[in-house]
């Protein structure tokens, strides 16, 4: 995905409603009706946001008689929660050995001499 | 659900990376600062850290290298600007593979209730900078779950 269209993609999202209607799509296709039924705003404003949610890629569009129909685009946003999910895991994952690490750090300074840390011996001469 | 939480608002060229440890604060500094101890959490498990050099002071040159359990290896340099303290660890961060795209980072830790909750704000020259640049740094093998779409959506509706 480039980055202009991953920036849509965040633009899109940004909004509660749009991610509302996101939701309401993974269930099926919907009318604008059927969509707008859960909002207290106006059928033009969900259009809007569906406009929004179309130029991004998240949604697709089509005719049946006379209703409009709006199906969910699953490839753009899972293109992003990857992109998210690797940012993510880099710092949860390097947190949680920070956490032990902390521990450690701490479990030694309460216990002299027992050196659960051995790893990060040589800190003891630096001055706070 | 992670505590670690990363905000990444549309169409502004910055990333903020929020989360909460359970040590006073001067303990925390030294594990962002001490290269012996920032070698032993830095990374997902499965990479290695080299540093190359961590000169802690104003001016001061850092650098180091990730190498991925497929042995492909990510370098990473910058600059400390100021002297690094608690209040605020400023440096600047390039990933050698993308040379040219230049974050700042200005790191704040603060202590509460014996915890200590560490915020790191990283400026981007642009927004394309960001998300492209963080998509190519952050590849390094990293392979994610096939999460369920309807997961996905909830958590975005959560946040």
């Amino acid at each position: 995905m480039t980055a202009d269209r991953l920036s849509l993609v965040f633009g899109a999202l940004a909004d509660p409603t749009r991610r509302a209607i996101l939701t309401r799509l993974t269930e099926g296709e919907a009318t604008v009706t059927e969509l707008a039924a859960p909002f207290h705003v106006s059928q033009p404003a969900i259009s809007r946001h569906l406009k929004v949610l179309e130029t991004a890629g998240l949604i697709s569009r089509t005719r049946r008689a006379t209703a409009r129909l709006s199906h969910l685009e699953a490839e753009p946003l899972r293109e992003v929660t990857t992109w998210l999910a690797r940012y993510q895991r880099f710092w949860d994952e390097s947190h949680e050995r920070l956490d032990d690490l902390l521990a450690a750090l701490q479990a030694e300074n309460d216990s002299p001499g027992r050196g659960t840390a051995d790893r990060a011996r040589g800190d003891d001469d630096e001055q706070d | 659900m992670s505590k670690t939480k990363i905000t990444a608002e549309p169409g502004i060229p910055q990333i903020v990376i929020t989360r909460d440890f359970d040590a006073p604060r001067d303990l925390v500094f030294r594990a962002y600062t001490d290269p012996q101890l920032l070698v032993q959490w830095l990374g997902p498990r499965d990479i290695s850290m080299t540093i190359d050099r961590y000169d802690v002071r104003d001016g001061g040159r850092w650098r180091y290298i990730h190498t991925d359990p497929q042995g492909n290896e990510h370098s990473f340099h910058g600059i400390f600007h100021g002297t690094p303290s608690p209040e605020a660890i400023v440096q600047t961060f390039e990933y050698e593979g993308v040379p040219g795209h230049v974050m700042l980072d200005t790191t704040t830790l603060e202590e509460h209730g014996g915890q200590t909750l560490v915020r790191t704000v990283s400026s981007f020259q642009s927004v394309a900078d960001r998300d492209g640049m963080v998509a190519a740094g952050m590849e390094r093998g990293v392979v994610e779950g096939n999460e369920r779409l309807d997961e996905v959506l909830a958590k975005l509706q959560a946040s």
